[in-house]
Formats: structure tokens, C-alpha cells, sequence
């Protein structure tokens, strides 16, 4: 138990906390390594390849090919890393976020420039099935 | 003796810097956003502080899962810039304050605050774009910064409690440094964001505010604020604000605001900046 159970109840939320860092682990650390200039040739040569250098588990190794951003958090990416993969693809912080919401690049824009996701009824899982 | 000048809080949105550094600065979305600073700007070089203390978080940088220090006092006499995966930005190298940043370590330690000591760091954008926001584009950067780098990705960050009180502790061991330096205390990260998913891009600007209002005029009641409550009304990147109580505890408890300002959006997030003095 990592004692953080009520931040559960924040909806479209993933709390990085230590159950997510351990099984994410290697995931993050396949991000990190991305940080280098020629692990980002190798891994854009061959994408399946160059993950066999980390021990992911096959779900991440899924999460990662597809480009599921939502799914590398659940199984423990935290998007500081994960981001990093974004910028290896070419996808600035703003690109990410889109595709994490499922929106398009530009209704998610135009949502940032009309002053952001309103936080009336995104606080609480539970005050949403209430509401 | 040392003494705390001053306290900035300001946001450090990446894209802030690449806007800067790919000449994008006066164009229509970021206009307002630099406009923001010009009083900053002439501010800080009126003041010319001697050194300044940037509190900032590391963004899978300089620290990886290997290591998570939760507070990271830099030592070194220089810091270079980080490659964050599009080349490191086009700034000056950050030179340190040895002598000061030892002192500090030295006294807040033995304070009860058990400070990771670096030697040898890379800063990335947390820390070069508050920089970038009150000096502009200079050819070296006109003052020597001490970085203290804290935890706000792997949960549990510091609480709000610990990071006022290590203010707090960080501004007696300032003036109890034998030279007459003078120092400006930077705390940079928030204001509201949320760069994950399907809620990413959540902005509240009536939290931002009661913040801002709330680290001016009563801050140890502030320093209380659990954690659920700052992801919840602030998104999971809003945690970073507690950075801004490690600047205010260094103050004096009554200050004056001498700038406020608050912008959306910069990139995902809401961009806040205040400048405190002390009341004289």
C-alpha cells in the first residue's frame, strides 16, 4: 500500500507515487535514455529492437510501440519521462497533452487560449457521479 | 552579515525559454506574457542582488529514477545547461557561489535539514527560464546563482510545512554568512497546470489567486495545505508551488508586493509571478 488511495479519486489523474515508480522503473529509464542524441537514432532505426535493451514488461513494450500515451502512465511512466519519447517523436509538451485528452491539436489550443480545462466538475470522481 | 533582499516567484514554463530563444518573444500569444516582466526586468537591475538562491525542480535532467534527493543544494562554482532532448537552450552557463552555497548546506543541516550536497549538475529549463525572464538574453548571466534543486515528480514531495520552514532555516544561515552579501531568493514552478492525462490543461485561476493572496499575507497558514488539495484544485503539476514557500519563508512574515502578475496560458499552464520585500 502506498497510502495515497485518496488521490484515486481525482479523475483523469495518475499520481506518481512508489507502487507506479517501481513498476515503472524501467520504462522511465528507457525514456531517459533518450536523452542522448545517439540512443534516439538507434531507437528511431528500430523501435522493437532498441527496447530489448530494457527489461519493460510486454504491456509497456505495447504502450510504447502504439503510442499509447495514457496507458505508459497507468503502467508507470511518469510524463516528465514519457515526454521525452514525445520529443524524440517531435512532440512538444502542448502536442502530448492534446492526444492524452483525446482531443485535437486544435481544440485542445483553443481550449488553452480560452483560459484552460475549467476546474467545475474535474475535482472529484465521486462529485462528478453525484453532480 | 548576509542578508535576504528580496523574494521573486515566478513560473518556468519550457516553452517560455523556446519562445526567447527561437526570436518568437513579440509575437501576439506571447506579447502579454513578456510584458509581464519589463517592471521585473528594470526591478532586479535597479536592485543588482550579489547572489541569488534559485529554488526550482530538476525535469528528468540532472536526476533520473537513480537518485531522488529531495532537496539538492548546488555547490559547484559552475552549472552547464541541460540537453532536455532538443539541445540545450542557448543561455550562459550558471556560474554558482561556492563559499555561500557550502555556508548554506553547512547551517541548514546542521538546522535539522538533511540537504543533499552537489558537486557536479546539470539545470534545465526550471532553472534557466526565471533567469531568462528577469535578466533577458545576456552574454553571461549578471549575477552567481545557488540552485536548490527540489522533488516535486516522485510522489511524496515535501510537504508546504517543510519546504516554509526550510526557508525559514535557509535565511539564517544566509545571515549568519560573515560577508556582506546581499540575496534574492527565487521560488519558480506552477502556477496551475496539469501536463497528463485526459484532465491535462486544467487551469483555476480562483485557486491561483487565493495562492498568490495567501503566500503574501499569511503564508504559515498557506504552509498547511496538504498535497491531495494542490493536485486537485491545481493539477498533478501544481504540486510544484510548494517550492514558492521554501522563497517566502525566507522573508520577514509581513511584506510588501511590489509586483503581481498572472497570465493563461503559457503552453498548459497559468503563469504567476510576485516580487516581495520585506517591510522597511
Amino acid at each position: 500500500m502506498s497510502g495515497t488511495d485518496a488521490f484515486d479519486d481525482i479523475p483523469g489523474t495518475t499520481l506518481f507515487n512508489a507502487e507506479r515508480s517501481r513498476q515503472g522503473y524501467a520504462l522511465n529509464m528507457f525514456c531517459m535514455s533518450l536523452m542522448k542524441a545517439e540512443n534516439r537514432a538507434a531507437f528511431r532505426a528500430d523501435n522493437a529492437a532498441y527496447l530489448k535493451r530494457f527489461a519493460l514488461t510486454p504491456g509497456q513494450v505495447e504502450a510504447v510501440l502504439t503510442r499509447d500515451w495514457n496507458r505508459m502512465l497507468e503502467l508507470g511512466g511518469n510524463i516528465y519521462y514519457t515526454s521525452k519519447l514525445g520529443a524524440t517523436d517531435g512532440l512538444s509538451f502542448v502536442q502530448l497533452a492534446a492526444l492524452m485528452t483525446g482531443s485535437t491539436q486544435e481544440a485542445y489550443a483553443q481550449m488553452m487560449l480560452d483560459g484552460g480545462r475549467g476546474i467545475e466538475g474535474n475535482r472529484s470522481k465521486t462529485e462528478r457521479a453525484d453532480g | 552579515m548576509a542578508s535576504v533582499v528580496a523574494g521573486v516567484a515566478t513560473s518556468h514554463v519550457p516553452a517560455i525559454g523556446a519562445a526567447l530563444d527561437n526570436g518568437r518573444s513579440g509575437e501576439p500569444y506571447w506579447q502579454p506574457l513578456f510584458a509581464g516582466y519589463e517592471f521585473s526586468k528594470r526591478w532586479i537591475a535597479e536592485l543588482k542582488p550579489d547572489v541569488i538562491l534559485l529554488v526550482y525542480n530538476d525535469h528528468a535532467s540532472a536526476f533520473s529514477l537513480d537518485f531522488i534527493p529531495t532537496f539538492a543544494l548546488g555547490c559547484a562554482a559552475e552549472f552547464p545547461i541541460a540537453d532536455e532532448g532538443w539541445g540545450p537552450r542557448p543561455v550562459p552557463p550558471v556560474i554558482g557561489h561556492p563559499e555561500l552555497a557550502w555556508h548554506i548546506a553547512q547551517s541548514t543541516i546542521t538546522d535539522d535539514f538533511d540537504m543533499t550536497i552537489v558537486n557536479k549538475m546539470e539545470v534545465d529549463h526550471g532553472l534557466t527560464v526565471p533567469l531568462s525572464l528577469m535578466f533577458g538574453q545576456p552574454a553571461a548571466w549578471p549575477v552567481p546563482v545557488i540552485p536548490l534543486a527540489v522533488n516535486v515528480v516522485q510522489y511524496p514531495p515535501p510537504s508546504g510545512r517543510r519546504c516554509f520552514m526550510l526557508g525559514k532555516a535557509i535565511r539564517r544561515a544566509i545571515e549568519s554568512y560573515p560577508a556582506p552579501l546581499r540575496v534574492a531568493v527565487f521560488g519558480t514552478g506552477g502556477m496551475s497546470h496539469q501536463l497528463q492525462g485526459p484532465r491535462a490543461g486544467l487551469i483555476n485561476a480562483a485557486f491561483d489567486s487565493q495562492f498568490l493572496d495567501g503566500l503574501i499575507a499569511d503564508p504559515a497558514k498557506l504552509a498547511q495545505m496538504p498535497h491531495i488539495e494542490y493536485v486537485r484544485e491545481a493539477g498533478s503539476e501544481g504540486i510544484e508551488l510548494v517550492m514558492w514557500l521554501i522563497m517566502r519563508g525566507a522573508l520577514d512574515d509581513a511584506v510588501t508586493a511590489v509586483h503581481r502578475f498572472y497570465h493563461v496560458p503559457a503552453s498548459n499552464t497559468a503563469v504567476g509571478h510576485l516580487i516581495l520585500e520585506n517591510r522597511r
